[in-house]
């Protein structure tokens, strides 16, 4: 093979501002194949996704190949993912654009290239010798991008020899004339689709060319700042920069986070809100203080609740006045796609429609769809695509739709959109890592592993568990000492390092419980079976062996890969009946005593320590065992035993990260729940000082105790309330690596530990 | 930004196993006994050699059997980007142990007591595995030079892709951006490492494919050169060709 080669060269400003030459070499190469199936050129063809092309277009009769510009991908992403559009061909160009531009669109554009069945061809333009041009003195890289793809397109359409042509669907005017004056076909993607009659790709369509004939009305927000201003604004201090959170209750208010504010920015007002969605990063200016104002406590849902104009007026003065500002740009946009439902329409075959979101921060939004007769009792999902100034409403279009609202499966889907849950099956690559599903401990397995399956282990979890990751086992030494065991399940012997099953797991980062469905974080034959510690089966675990004293305390430990076959899965109340029962006598039965008993001194080692017993009240659904459909909530019992198992997983935890931290100083994987900041208490030290509770927040056991007192007789909720409002306040906790702290950073506020990690329940998180 | 894209492409268009562009030029100067020019993409670098000669310096020292190995690694004030400060520093001092220590596996210094060799490199723009096109155009100037050798000494580097691929000769951008790079130097005919140096930490389980990579690259190197080598003799040398192109000029 020959290759010629060529240089990039390019200018670039450096940190510290010195403009340096940097050249590249680019090697231009004779060994890229079109993608074609039909062509008999090309030798180095390996992969041929394009066939022959079989879709009728009204509009465009011959065979053919698209050929997609960069904008048109990031536009029109969600209609390039309806699987009619297939035999795409993407140039390296506008992958590269469309990389450089908006990474989800990348994303989304790379999982349908990966989907063989779409027949999406990558054609690396740029290295190949009849496609690569040299850049021209002075042209914008825009202009030199349009006419990469040109020659491109020309080349293919030369290049298959007229057998299949290549349509070039580009939605920019100016470009679009000129490919036509070189002789290429091209069309723009709306107009194409149009040929194609097919109802719900052109509900795909994003809603651009629509909002000409609003262009004529008055304009309603006040223009966005361009960047370079907005750029300059921040650097002067002029501006500040912050996110965005809109308020749950009022459409015409939120709030900014400005990094380095004590308090957050508010925002009030159609026109101060400007147009940001709930998270996106906004510029936003100060107003004078004289027009500080305070939240306005009203539920606002839409422009109908506000028929009187005067209510803004009939609000009395707030007394309290916060840091009011404006928003000026809108420098990140977050958008995503949302699910809701469409408004009902009074006006019968009407083509425009709003959209209602689920989630309440976000904006109705206006969409264009002739399948309102199809859609109006169904959850869909829409995508916005602008916010023109004249529009009251941002403007999307529809993508798909999950199903009936009020269905069981729908609804989930929705939660678990809305959430960002990935629940799609486990990939075929996923699954491949998997063991045989006879899998069973072999004699290599065993290399390395201390044997404990003569002990007495048992586990204890809630009733209909399936993914039992811990064991364990308590039984007295000659020494008048008690040699404890906690026993994980050793996930690790499954899910090796950097394989698919790996980085699968570690996308979902933590397994789902929905309402009579999981959404597993590994495979079901791992989670509910081969990594499952059942009883009476032999599960390879990572264990944690400790000699304790009667008063608790440690004083020998092991930590070692084992092997073990647990006596007996109980539930809570089968263990609780057993401790309780004092006819029973066998190990089990002593084990589990003792470990209660120990459970019980290390419980108030922790309170007394200052760990923290906030109420998140865990509910339990009563399901119907043939329609399962949910038939009651009720809050879950605690028992001893719940207290027991937790506290026995807390000691693992937290002797397993001094463990690790001493022998992985640098890099251990620690968790740490910071102190949270006295600002975030003020609203429920308000709160509790108008029913006359005094809180002190000074430090974890002040916060405790007082809580502790804050009780009364008359309503034997108001703690637990009280217990779940403090929980709102703390701050989240964290993983990191012990290197990156020092050690007095690394305490879990919340359970009082110096030190803590996340040992156990690894088959779930 | 990805090394290999998933095309197999390298940023500069080559595949993971492909060497870049080599050029070269013996016989440069006239005031050397023996100089080269070489070209590994944009890495350029020209060697002197001096000798063997009468040693110099530290006569007292010299040994009496063998003969003495003088390097010198610099880089050109303009060999990047950003203007160097001076052409040796820290850095160069390291790089010219190693060529010495590179170079004196191969040299039959037993050959030439009582004297020296000297051999000078310099990067004239360099762009990524300036050490390995160093002790190639060394070894070029040797041969220029008619010194003795056992056999070549060909060095080449190695990086890997997405913790999987292993690359090639790698350019200045992917020493910067990639994991850690291998950089040896073999003697090509006996299999022989006379040089081996990582960057940094490398996994042991890359180690074997990173190091194998860079040795076939070597072995690819060396066939390139000796047929360079062979032509440039043939035209110069061969009895043929006396008296015909240059030298009638």
């Amino acid at each position: 093979m020959t290759m010629k080669v060529t240089s990039k060269t390019f200018i670039r400003k450096t940190k510290r501002g010195n403009i340096l030459k940097i050249v590249r070499e680019h090697y231009l190469r004779d060994d890229i194949g079109c993608g074609s199936k039909i062509c008999k050129k090309c030798k180095h063809n390996n992969e041929k996704p394009l066939v022959k092309h079989q879709s009728i277009n009204t509009d465009f009769p011959d065979k053919h190949y698209l050929l997609v510009d960069t904008n048109v991908v990031l536009h029109q992403i969600d209609a390039l993912e309806d699987d009619t559009l297939k035999n795409v061909i993407i140039l390296q160009t506008v992958l590269e654009e469309v990389k450089h531009l908006s990474h989800s669109v990348y994303k989304r554009l790379m999982d349908i290239i990966g989907n063989y069945s779409r027949s999406f061809y990558v054609f690396v333009n740029v290295y190949h010798k009849d496609t690569y041009v040299e850049r021209v003195r002075g042209e914008s890289p825009n202009d030199y991008n349009d006419r990469m793809i040109r020659v491109a397109a020309l080349w293919y359409n030369k290049h298959l020899d007229d057998k299949i042509k290549v349509l070039l669907l580009s939605s920019d005017e100016a470009s679009k004339a000129k490919a036509i004056n070189e002789g290429i076909p091209t069309m723009s993607l709306e107009q194409y689709v149009s040929g194609l009659n097919n109802v719900t790709l052109t509900d795909k369509l994003s809603n651009r060319s629509c909002m000409v004939e609003e262009t004529s009305k008055e304009p309603i927000f006040p223009p966005h700042l361009t960047p370079a201003i907005i750029h300059q604004g921040i650097k002067s201090g002029k501006l500040m920069q912050g996110t965005f959170f809109a308020s749950t209750d009022n459409f015409l208010e939120g709030n900014v986070f400005v990094e380095g504010q004590e308090k957050n920015i508010l925002l009030q007002g159609r026109e101060h809100l400007n147009r940001a969605i709930n998270g996106d990063i906004v510029a936003i200016e100060m107003l004078p203080e004289s027009q500080w104002s305070a939240p306005a406590n009203l539920v606002l849902a839409d422009y109908d609740d506000l028929d009187l104009e005067n209510s803004w007026d009939t609000v009395e003065k707030p007394k309290e006045k916060y840091p009011t500002g404006k928003v000026v740009g809108i420098i990140r946009k977050k958008w995503r796609q949302y699910c809701g439902i469409i408004q009902h329409s009074l006006v019968e075959n009407a083509t425009r429609h709003l959209f209602v979101p689920a989630d309440k921060k976000i904006p109705k939004i206006r969409i264009e769809t002739r399948q309102y007769d199809k859609l109006k009792d169904q959850r869909v999902i829409v995508a916005i695509d602008t916010w023109p100034r004249t529009s009251r409403y941002p403007l999307g279009h529809f993508v798909r739709s999950l199903g009936k609202i009020g269905e069981r499966e729908a609804e989930n889907e929705v939660i678990l959109l809305e959430h960002d849950v990935p629940h799609s099956k486990f990939s075929d690559e996923v699954l491949g890592c998997l063991p045989k599903e006879t899998w069973t401990i072999s004699a290599a397995d065993l290399v390395g592993r201390k044997d404990f399956r003569d002990l007495d282990i048992c586990s204890v979890d809630p009733p209909g568990c399936t993914d039992i990751d811990d064991a364990l086992h308590c039984m007295p030494l000659e020494n008048g000492n008690f040699q404890v065991g906690v026993h994980i399940a050793d996930v690790t012997h499954f899910v090796k390092p950097g394989t698919a099953i790996d980085i699968e797991a570690s996308q979902r980062a933590t397994t789902v419980y929905l309402t009579g469905r999981r959404i597993d974080m590994v495979p079901g034959l791992l989670s509910s079976n081969l990594c499952s510690l059942r009883g009476g089966e032999e599960r390879l675990a990572f264990s944690c062996v400790w000699e304790m004293t009667p008063n608790a305390e440690i004083v020998n430990s092991c930590y070692t890969k084992s092997v073990i076959k647990s006596k007996a899965a109980m539930t809570y109340d089968q263990a609780q009946l057993i401790i309780d029962d004092q006819n029973q006598d066998n190990s089990i039965a002593l084990g589990l005593r003792q470990l209660n008993k120990f459970a019980k001194i290390l419980k108030k080692r922790r309170i007394d320590a200052g760990a923290l017993v906030l109420a998140s009240p865990e509910i339990r659904f009563l399901v119907d065992s043939e329609t399962r459909d949910p038939l009651d909530v009720e809050v879950k019992q605690l028992k001893e035993t719940n207290s027991m198992v937790e506290e026995f997983m807390l000691l693992a935890n937290v002797e397993v990260a001094k463990k690790i931290y001493s022998d992985f100083p640098e890099f251990a994987v620690l968790r740490r729940h910071p102190k949270p900041p006295p600002s975030n208490f003020e609203s429920l030290i308000k709160a509790a000082a108008h029913l006359g509770v005094e809180l002190n927040v000074d430090s974890s056991r002040d916060l405790a105790n007082s809580l502790d007192k804050a009780v009364k007789l008359d309503n034997p909720f108001f703690n637990t309330m009280l217990r779940i409002l403090a929980t709102r306040c703390m701050l989240q906790a964290v993983y990191f690596a012990s290197g990156t702290k020092t050690f007095d950073e690394f305490l879990h506020y919340g359970l009082a530990a110096p030190i803590y990690t996340h040992f156990t329940s690894p088959i779930r998180r | 930004m990805d090394l290999l894209s998933r095309q197999g492409l390298r940023t500069d268009g080559r595949r993971s196993g492909e060497l870049r562009r080599i050029r070269c030029k013996m016989g440069v100067f006239n005031q050397p006994d023996g100089s080269a020019y070489l070209e590994q993409g944009n890495t350029k670098v020209v060697a002197a050699i001096y000798g063997p000669h009468e040693i110099r310096t530290n006569r007292s020292k010299a040994p009496n059997d063998c003969a003495v190995i003088n390097c010198q690694y610099s880089m050109a004030t303009f060999s990047r980007s950003e203007r160097k400060r001076r052409p040796r520093d820290n850095k160069s001092a390291e790089l010219t142990l190693h060529l010495k220590q590179a170079m004196a596996t191969a040299i039959k210094t037993d050959l030439y007591p009582k004297s020296q060799i000297d051999i000078f490199v310099q990067v004239l723009q360099s762009d990524g595995g300036n050490y390995s096109v160093c002790v190639n155009a060394a070894t070029l100037a040797l041969i220029d030079a008619g010194i003795a050798m056992e056999e070549f000494v060909i060095s080449c580097t190695s990086s890997l892709a997405n913790g999987e691929t292993p690359l090639v000769d790698i350019s200045h951008l992917e020493e910067t951006m990639g994991g850690p790079s291998v950089t040896v130097a073999i003697l090509p005919i006996s299999g022989k490492i006379a040089m081996l140096e990582t960057s940094q930490r490398i996994h042991i389980n890359h180690l074997e494919p990173v190091l194998s990579e860079a040795v076939r690259g070597c072995r690819y190197i060396y066939e390139i050169l000796n047929k360079i080598i062979k032509k440039h003799y043939e035209e110069i040398g061969g009895a043929l060709n006396w008296g015909t192109e240059e030298y009638n000029i």
